[in-house]
């Protein structure tokens, strides 16, 4: 194992002290080779592996599906559930189950405002005026993640009970405790789109250029955050349309409680939901993905 | 790109401070005047004390949330216009395929039209249906009516309404409280559920459960530590084994040896799973074990027999109570009377469960004979644990089921 | 035209020339819907949650509740959550270094790590309940896997044991568990494999060090406090779910469904105080759990400086 200081080793090849590239050798362009350094692995080695995530990710997924062909015991298949929850026999019940998902969907839409109206506006307000408070809001929207939310239920049956008697007693007030849960889910995105521009700067310079402070933030702050903001939407929805611990203990009706309840009945049918709200969570976040490509390719090109 | 328009203040640069400072403030003072505002409104309906449902109640001269029978409301007359004003029912954990609550539920909407039933939470348990009257407690869709344990109606006694319905002399003087707080509905019988293509021969004894021939497939109806029904299930197994009501510690041996065998199944059996075969024996209250056989139609499982052991009739009584704080005191009142007429006394023993008044239903002719036949007379030696008891077995329950079974 | 009071230009150094106490008063109220917010929905649910277990059924103050750490099926429901956490967290670390390494060289914006990355966030949150149904129908009673496997090689893998279908047992829930702490991981960790300057494998290979030495004595160490971070996070995260198990097991074995059977019993009432007694031992478990997290993130993040 010399030392090959002194050859003339192209920087990113891999090859071996004292073997010459391949490329040189027949005048092929070593395009693969150059590639690779010491740290990637070949390209078998990623494709094996890739593969047998892939077979192991998609495999419970395609297992859902077709279990939601299945026609009951007799090994044939068919749409037959499909149908079912369209046109109900009137054998199962699937109102809670559509009760649930507006249920749901009403919350996402309360913690999508409480994430826009309440944890955006403030870390605007640190990043501007107090850029120390920085640490402390941090630790507290992550600190959701250090009490999970079964802990936190024990301590919510007491206070719903408060908070019940103030806005009553429906669906959406549960909006306020997944509020909580989404937090850590929704600050990320933001922050890290904070800390990729320098807002401060910015805001100042539109502010000395005469601007008003709304003007600053809609036609400065927020095109800037569109992409950190419309994550933290996005992913918020994903938490509250998965979100079953803390409905199940305040014995509220959600599209993840009604799930439960309608596999007793009908097992089919709650699959059939559970893998539609899958794609759709995967949809979004693809979204998201290419909003955020999009994002970085738009800005370059202006 | 410039996205800002160039205007300078006409004061000068001193003043560039002072107008962002003063927005600054103007902002801050306005989300300052919210924030007090929804804080002071927070305190104060906090500290206040509730009294929706005073003003819920209809404004007639009968104070609907205190009257103790029908007498108080004129007659049934004035009972079914006081509650029709009501317009609505909140009842909770009641499912329908549960002793045919869907049919009770059907019916009652039938017979008084004007009032529509509100059905919550169904799969809950007792627990929380104390719980949601205590959180919803004002609200007008707390519960009305309970349909409750008697180890968490014992703990929560002041949450309920006194009420002695028309019928109240038919109902034994045992499955009542005196004063009217609670009263016994129905009771089933711990039943062996199987589905006959599985298992070819019914059993007899519950040490026939031990067999072979129900190697992974005896399933109960959850955790006896934490559904009633499961611990009913214990409770049988104890009576089968050489326990009694007192002793229970028989039957959390005969599932640590159902165990070992490798016949006990610790997945919750559902209709879903007696359909497809997952759970093909269910110990459990008869009128769910026939609700999920060929009386389910075509959601039941065609090939699912229901058995009583011989020797055993292990029940549990389920009580009726109104609470207290009810949003629609007179249309709860109009239920329970509904429940108690002979009508739906049937309906329950339709689904296989005992009523409280049969003994009284039989006397005055007022059964259904073609379905007290098909169901079978009620059994002389009916075992029921009383609270003392179902205390005692808690606890044992607590201290060595897991063990157990894990 | 420009007032000769102040000595500054508009636009320069923001730390002002203002009297402190008036930029200090009024501002914080701009804070105030969020500060009261977190106060009321989680501040006092956490306090009020270990604070329960301090207290008896009547009211008044006791530590009785605290014997029921010691209780038996308490201290199994713990070992069960430890055992499924831990391996459920160190498989998903092993398996989630293994993709990240693989994804390692290739083109970040490319159509390869996009997928990745949006299916790693996706299955990260693809917990609960749906998972549960997931799993049901590839490996419980009826599951198309257990068909297949009974079917090639004659073995039911759900009558293995004496204790059932494999999903409804504690370990058995090791298998979801796995499902979204491998994404979790790539999510967390692949930063850190990022991390690994291109300069160093360079180096390393122009100084001749074959590969296996790159990565053991410069990849793994570098790497390790990012590694050992990430399967302190997956650990947590697997400690606190709760609706996957929620959805599968009936019979409790991991402390959350300890909590939920303290809380929702129906034979065993009054008990609801030792729920907060168990989610003060969650608590504990958890605050040690994110301290030592973040003491490691502070270490794997001197190496991105």
């Amino acid at each position: 194992m010399s030392a090959v200081a002194n050859e003339t080793v192209p920087l990113a090849s891999t090859s071996r002290a004292g073997e010459l590239p391949a490329g040189t050798a027949n005048g092929r362009p070593p395009r693969r080779r150059v590639q690779r350094f010491g740290a990637a692995p070949s390209p078998v080695v990623r494709t094996v592996i890739l593969v047998l995530a892939g077979i192991l990710f998609v495999g419970p997924i395609l297992a859902m599906l077709e279990f939601t062909f299945r026609i009951g015991l007799t090994g044939h298949y068919g749409f037959v559930h499909y149908l079912a929850f369209l046109h109900p026999d009137g054998t199962v019940d699937y109102s809670p189950l559509f009760q649930g998902i507006i249920n749901s969907l009403t919350i996402c839409v309360i913690t999508v405002a409480i994430v826009l109206v309440i944890l955006l506006p403030t870390m605007l307000l640190v990043e501007l005026r107090y850029p120390r408070m920085r640490r402390i809001l941090e630790f507290v929207c992550i600190l959701p993640i250090t009490i999970p939310s079964i802990v936190l239920v024990v301590g919510f049956v007491p206070v719903y009970r408060t908070v019940a008697s103030i806005f009553g007693s429906q669906a959406w007030t549960l909006a306020f405790a997944v509020g909580i849960i989404v937090l850590p889910y929704a600050f990320r995105p933001i922050a890290t789109n904070i800390a990729a521009f320098d807002l401060v700067t910015l805001s100042e310079a539109a502010r000395s250029l005469g601007a008003s402070w709304p003007r600053v933030i809609l036609r400065v702050i927020l095109p800037n955050l569109r992409r950190g903001i419309v994550s933290a939407i996005f992913l918020t929805i994903a938490v509250v349309l998965g979100e079953y611990t803390i409905a199940s203990f305040l014995s509220q009706n959600t599209f993840q409680t009604a799930l439960v309840l309608l596999q007793h009945g009908d097992p089919y049918v709650a699959t059939i939901f559970a893998v539609a709200a899958l794609l759709f969570a995967f949809v979004l976040l693809i979204v998201i993905g290419r909003l955020g490509t999009g994002g970085r390719k738009s800005r370059k090109a202006s | 790109m410039a996205p800002f328009d160039l205007r300078l203040p006409a004061s000068g640069t001193t003043d560039f401070r002072r107008t962002i400072m003063e927005e600054h403030v103007k902002r801050t003072r306005t989300v300052a005047g919210l924030a007090l505002a929804t804080a002071a409104i927070a305190v104060l309906s906090g500290c206040s004390t509730s009294s929706k449902a005073a003003s819920d109640s209809s404004s007639s001269s009968v104070d609907a949330a205190t009257a103790t029978s029908a007498d108080a409301f004129g007659g049934m007359a004035g009972l079914v216009k006081a509650a029709n004003a009501e317009g609505k029912l909140n009842v909770i954990t009641l499912p329908p395929s549960w002793a045919n609550y869907g049919k009770i539920i059907a019916g009652f909407e039938k017979k008084y039209p004007k009032i529509k039933i509100n059905s919550a939470n169904p799969d809950g348990s007792s627990a929380d249906e104390v719980a949601a009257a205590k959180s919803q407690q004002g609200q007008s869709t707390a519960p009305d009516v309970f349909d409750i344990g008697t180890a968490v109606l014992d703990q929560n006694l002041d949450l309920m309404a006194k009420y002695k319905v028309s019928n109240w002399a038919d109902i034994p003087a045992d499955y009542k409280d005196a004063s009217g707080t609670w009263y016994y509905d129905y009771t089933g019988l711990m039943s062996v559920g199987y589905d006959s293509s599985v298992i070819k021969t019914a059993p007899t004894s519950i040490k026939d459960l031990l067999g072979s021939a129900y190697k992974g497939k005896v399933a109960i109806k959850g955790d006896p530590t934490q559904a009633n029904e499961a611990a009913s299930a214990v409770y049988l197994a104890a009576l089968g084994n050489g326990g009694s009501a007192s002793n229970i510690q028989p039957g959390i041996d005969f599932f640590s040896s159902l165990k070992q065998k490798g016949n006990f199944l610790s997945v919750l059996p559902t209709q879903a799973t007696v359909n497809s075969g997952e759970t093909p024996v269910v110990l459990q209250w008869s009128y769910n074990n026939l609700a999920w056989g060929p009386a389910g139609g075509s959601a039941g499982n065609p090939n699912w027999k229901t058995v009583v052991l011989k020797g055993s009739a292990l029940g549990s009584y389920y009580n009726q109570a109104i609470n207290k704080d009810a949003p629609d005191p007179a249309a709860a009142r109009l239920w329970e009377e509904y429940i108690y007429s002979p009508a739906v006394q049937n309906l329950y023993l339709a689904s296989g469960a005992y009523p409280a008044t049969l003994a009284a239903m039989e006397k005055n002719k007022t059964v259904d004979a073609a379905t007290l036949a098909k169901v079978g007379k009620a059994p002389s030696n009916f075992v029921q644990l009383t609270s003392d008891q179902a205390t005692a077995a808690a606890t044992k329950l607590t201290a060595g089921w897991s063990a157990a079974v894990n | 035209m420009v007032a000769i009071g102040s000595t500054r230009v508009a636009g320069e150094a923001r730390t002002s020339s203002l009297p402190r106490r008036r930029r200090f008063g009024v501002a914080w109220l701009g804070l105030t819907p969020f500060a009261a917010y977190v106060i009321l929905f989680l501040a006092v649910p956490a306090v009020i949650a270990v604070a329960s277990g301090f207290f008896s059924a009547t009211g008044s103050i006791t530590f009785a509740n605290l014997a029921a750490l010691g209780d038996p099926t308490i201290v199994k429901a713990f070992q069960g959550s430890f055992l499924v956490s831990i391996v459920s967290a160190l498989g998903g670390a092993v398996v989630g270094a293994l993709i990240c390494f693989a994804m390692l060289g290739t083109r970040p914006d490319g159509f390869l790590r996009t997928t990745i990355d949006s299916a790693s966030s996706v299955l990260a949150q693809f917990g609960g309940v749906m998972l549960a149904f997931a799993f049901i129908a590839l490996i419980g009673s009826q599951g198309i896997l257990s068909k297949w496997i009974l079917s090639i090689t004659g073995v039911n893998i759900n009558e293995i044991g004496t204790n059932g279908p494999l999903l409804y047992q504690v370990p058995g829930l090791i298998m979801p568990y796995l499902y979204f702490s491998i994404p979790l991981m790539v999510l967390t960790f692949m930063p850190a494999m990022e991390g690994l300057k291109a300069q160093w494998g360079e180096a390393a290979a122009t100084l001749g060090a074959t590969r296996l030495q790159f990565w053991t004595k410069i990849g793994m160490p570098v790497l390790a406090p990012a590694f050992w971070g990430s399967v302190l996070l997956l650990f947590a995260n697997a400690f606190s779910s709760y609706a996957t198990a929620a959805a599968l097991i009936d019979q409790g074995g991991i402390t959350p469904l300890s909590i939920k059977q303290q809380l929702t019993s129906e034979t065993v009432v009054g008990v609801a105080n030792v729920a907060g007694v168990l989610a003060l031992g969650m608590l504990v478990v958890m605050v040690i759990v994110m301290v030592a997290y973040s003491f490691l993130q502070r270490r794997a993040a001197r190496w991105t400086r």
